[in-house]
């Protein structure tokens, strides 16, 4: 049979999970990175990050909208989707999952970013007409008291959100990590450590995406990039990074000394399949590389040029590392079988309803909705001071 | 009331009458009873026995299973398997052409051990397919058989990648998930399935654990017998006899 090699069952043969479920867990590890590094500033009162905050919040919602269209286009039937909430299945960990989003979107992510912009949002309200002036007033909620004390209130909320909000983010990653991990004919995906790796590449990818995104931003608006916050943000991923690979490396020893039945079969898998995706560039570009450059800038001083080059050089890395570690983790887990006898083969199509084509709109339209989100509530805080 | 004797007696026959007349037509018309329609779930519990040492690989099964529940090409609810083994258990030379549905070729090496594993669902107690599905559309019967509501079904094929057996597979066209039924439609007026009824020697027998008389008691306690991946706990109702240790 074409690219199948040793033996398969004949139902294994096709690939269940194509690209758009390796998207879901990037989209989705990306918004519980975003929030993490926003409640830095927020809970534990990193104040360093604080020119990130506002940029995060709108990253995490930008990508969290998006988050559910990779799993609507791969459905076979995404008109029946609503029956996970009407008639949810409770040992089912997918149907579980669409109410852990919603939490998510409505109880913390929409609130928090509400709160935070409050006061922002009524003054646009009061000053801009026109169907600009509507959005404005409808985002108000009818609500204009801006008062110091009304904003007190505001703060402690919000205050109150976010620390709901970390646990949130952690569940809201971790459960994904959980869908696969929780798969027991799957030794690729079996592990309980499979929701905490989830967890901290997800913060390792979010923190790298807020990084670039500041950068990058900043670059644009022609505006001096806050070099202590960098450093701080680049400190957190560091230490991210080095949690997440250690625990990924701490999966590959264990497996490697354990060598149960399914082990001959994935190491094999690893040497051939997945040599270019997990080995050269998810562990050595996508990890090695970039982990080394931020401990050199944490060991090292360099001048304010290079470090910036070497954050933007690290993070880029890492969004790719961290892609390819969702790519290695759901597309490599279906090209064995679970007779451990043989290996397919997974051929991405261009324009297909789950090819290439759709899998990168669906990558761009996050940043469409970001550039929006930022039209529409300004994250920059040097521009609200002017304005006060 | 007011009435008239003569109105009441007016009344009283209309009545009857359309009574009688929707009555009758109901009769005619309405749901009953099929005359062999006495199948009650709580009564059984399904499973299968298969018999490898009967076992021929002619394919027989894979076709009529094809045939009586339009399996789409190149899918299956039922699959052979031809095992060649070595001394090494651990490397057994496995091939299902087509899923044996045209039966095999000769054996490449004649002085290897080889010999045939039918496979399908394995209709589990504690089925891993049906803990996944997000609504509920997969379940396990009341008697014993896993099923999917394909009204139902979302396509997310979370029961796909849950199965250990590699039993399920995504219907290109319905766009859900689908498997063996056990012959649902069959077993349930008494016949049996179509694999089973087709097997030219009987190494496939569909069997009723509930039924004190079925042949299946004597078979578990007088035999050799063994499910696929036991460390999996799935608690399997296809029960093998002779399966060899390099089996996966």
């Amino acid at each position: 049979m074409p690219g199948v090699e040793g033996f398969m069952y004949p139902n294994e043969v096709e690939l269940q999970w194509s690209l758009l479920i390796v998207l879901y867990p990037y989209i989705t590890g990306l918004v519980a990175g975003a929030f993490i590094l926003a409640s830095l500033e927020r809970v534990f009162k990193v104040e360093a990050v604080r020119p990130t905050y506002r940029l995060a919040l709108l990253t995490a919602l930008a990508f969290l909208l998006v988050a559910p269209l990779p799993l609507q286009l791969h459905l076979g039937h995404p008109e029946r989707s609503l029956e996970m909430y009407l008639t949810p299945h409770r040992s089912s960990a997918m149907a579980m999952f669409g109410f852990v989003y919603l939490w998510y979107l409505m109880a913390v992510l929409l609130i928090e970013v509400w709160l935070e912009y409050r006061a922002d949002i009524v003054a646009a309200a009061q000053s801009r007409t026109g169907p600009v002036g509507w959005i404005y007033k409808a985002l108000t909620l009818g609500s204009y008291n801006v008062s110091p004390a009304s904003r007190r209130i505001d703060d402690k909320v919000g205050y109150v959100v976010t620390v709901i909000g970390i646990p949130s983010a952690f569940l809201l990653h971790g459960y994904v990590g959980f869908i696969f991990g929780s798969v027991k004919a799957n030794p690729w995906w079996s592990t309980p450590l499979m929701p905490i790796v989830f967890l901290f590449s997800a913060m390792t990818s979010g923190i790298a995406a807020v990084l670039a995104l500041y950068m990058v931003s900043m670059k644009l608006r022609k505006r001096p990039i806050d070099m202590h916050c960098l450093d701080t943000v680049a400190k957190y991923l560091f230490y991210m990074f080095v949690i997440d690979f250690s625990l990924e490396m701490l999966d590959l020893v264990h497996r490697t000394y354990e060598a149960d039945e399914s082990f001959q079969s994935l190491d094999f898998m690893v040497h051939t399949r997945l040599w270019i995706s997990q080995v050269l560039i998810q562990i050595l570009l996508g990890t090695l590389i970039p982990i080394s450059m931020l401990a050199a800038t944490q060991l090292w001083k360099f001048r304010e040029s290079l470090r910036r080059a070497l954050y933007l050089g690290a993070s880029l890395l890492t969004l790719i590392g961290i892609f390819a570690m969702r790519w290695n983790v759901v597309v490599g887990g279906q090209l064995f079988s679970k007779s451990f006898l043989g290996y397919t083969t997974y051929k991405v199509q261009f324009a297909a309803r789950e090819g290439l084509l759709p899998a990168v709109a669906l990558m761009i339209l996050p940043f469409v909705l970001f550039f929006a989100l930022v039209k529409l509530l300004p994250p920059w805080t040097e521009t609200k001071a002017t304005q006060a | 009331m007011d009435f008239t004797r003569r109105e009441l007696l007016i009344r009283s026959s209309k009545l009857l009458f359309l009574t009688a007349t929707a009555a009758r037509a109901l009769d005619r018309t309405g749901e009953q009873p099929a005359p062999g329609d006495t199948y009650h779930m709580a009564d059984h519990w399904w499973g299968m026995i298969v018999d490898i040492d009967k076992c021929i690989g002619c394919g027989t099964c894979v076709r009529s299973c094809s045939k009586e529940n339009n399996v789409p090409d190149s899918y299956f609810r039922t699959w052979i398997e031809r095992y060649e083994v070595s001394e090494n258990l651990q490397h057994p030379t496995v091939d299902s052409p087509k899923g044996g549905i045209d039966g095999f070729p000769p054996a490449a090496r004649a002085e290897l051990k080889s010999f045939f594993v039918p496979k399908l669902c394995n209709h589990c107690e504690n089925p891993p397919c049906v803990q996944v599905c997000p609504v509920g559309a997969t379940f396990l019967s009341p008697d014993g058989v896993v099923l999917v509501d394909q009204s139902y079904c979302l396509g997310c094929r979370y029961c796909v990648q849950a199965c250990p057996y590699g039993a399920r597979y995504f219907h290109p066209e319905q766009e859900t998930a689908e498997k063996c039924t056990l012959c649902y439609h069959r077993i349930t007026k008494g016949l049996t399935t179509a694999c089973c009824e087709t097997c030219p020697t009987g190494a496939r027998q569909l069997v009723d654990l509930k039924d004190p008389k079925d042949p299946v008691h004597d078979f578990l306690r007088n035999n050799k017998v063994q499910v696929l991946k036991p460390q999996l706990a799935t608690e399997s109702k296809v029960f093998y006899n002779n399966l060899d240790g390099s089996v996966r």
